[in-house]
């Protein structure tokens, strides 16, 4: 049976669990933001050639 | 020569590799981050510590991932410094911030677990601190690749750095038994055996692959992201000489 309920230690418990997820998220997001804006401007300046 | 070297060597069948990979691993760490939180929220609150037991599932498995991430920082930076592999330097740029964040969380953790049982949220004690000057040494790399515009002295200077900051991995590990800490002993990568039961030792175990898988895509997305962003500077540097 799923214990949601810490009582007392609420304050310490979510605030625990409420940063990793808050910090998995940003890693997430800012690796995937960080590879695709790369992506684009390595596919965009490799498009233009070296005449450009 | 041993594979990692030539597998790093070749930045196409890196790239052809972490396409598939990078997802595969990020959902391999969706399913058992679920598997282990579900375990971790059906056992049974701890006699001592009562709920805050729970914090453990989150706080250890982001300690261990602050020392193997170093490890792989080292490993990368070794890698670049002696075989001069870009896609090792570039491995190893791509850890930091990676490694950075775990260490980050495990002090913030550590911190949320300790106040309701030690009753206070730090103390100076090797543990700890050897994680803070863990934590220090990922900001120091991230810094000094930061403030050299030369790639080549900022991709040696960073490999010397990360060498140097291994040296504090076997500090944080062995500090709860060289000295006498506050924190506890380890229990479950330890001579004999885990002492905890397995109503938190498979959770423990399950989150701890999650975050390993984690890393491991978010590693990967990381390089790739590198190796577009060496590409498009090579791209820019080639168009600017016409």
């Amino acid at each position: 049976m799923l214990d949601l309920d810490p009582g007392p230690y609420a304050a310490f418990l979510w605030p625990a669990y409420g940063l990793t997820a808050l910090v998995f998220a940003l890693m997430i997001v800012g690796s995937l933001n960080h590879a695709r804006r790369w992506r684009k401007k390595a596919q965009a300046l490799s498009q233009q050639g070296p005449e450009a | 020569m041993f594979p990692a070297p030539a597998f790093l060597s070749n930045p196409e069948r890196f790239m052809a590799f972490s396409r598939w990979a990078a997802p595969m691993f990020g959902v391999i760490a969706a399913l058992l981050a679920l598997a282990g939180l579900w375990l971790g929220f059906t056992a049974p609150e701890d006699y001592q510590q009562g709920d805050t037991v729970r914090i453990m599932f989150i706080h250890v498995p982001a300690a261990w991932m602050s020392m193997f991430v170093y490890a792989c920082l080292g490993g990368a930076s070794f890698l670049a410094l002696v075989f001069r592999h870009a896609l090792a330097d570039a491995a190893a740029q791509a850890a930091a911030p990676l490694g950075a964040a775990f260490t980050v969380l495990a002090l913030a953790t550590g911190s949320l677990w300790g106040r309701p049982m030690w009753g206070t949220w730090w103390v100076w004690d090797a543990r700890l601190t050897s994680v803070l000057v863990l934590l220090l040494f990922y900001l120091a790399y991230m810094a000094l690749r930061a403030s050299l515009d030369d790639e080549t002295k900022a991709a040696r200077a960073g490999a010397i750095l990360a060498l140097v900051g291994v040296v504090n991995l076997p500090v944080v590990h062995w500090s709860v038994n060289w000295w006498n800490t506050l924190h506890q002993g380890a229990s479950v990568f330890r001579k004999g055996g885990p002492t905890m039961t397995v109503d938190y030792l498979y959770p423990l175990l399950l989150l701890g692959l999650a975050y390993m898988a984690a890393f491991g895509s978010l590693w990967l997305v990381r390089i790739r992201a590198e190796v577009w962003r060496r590409r498009a500077e090579a791209a820019a540097l080639r168009a600017a000489r016409g």
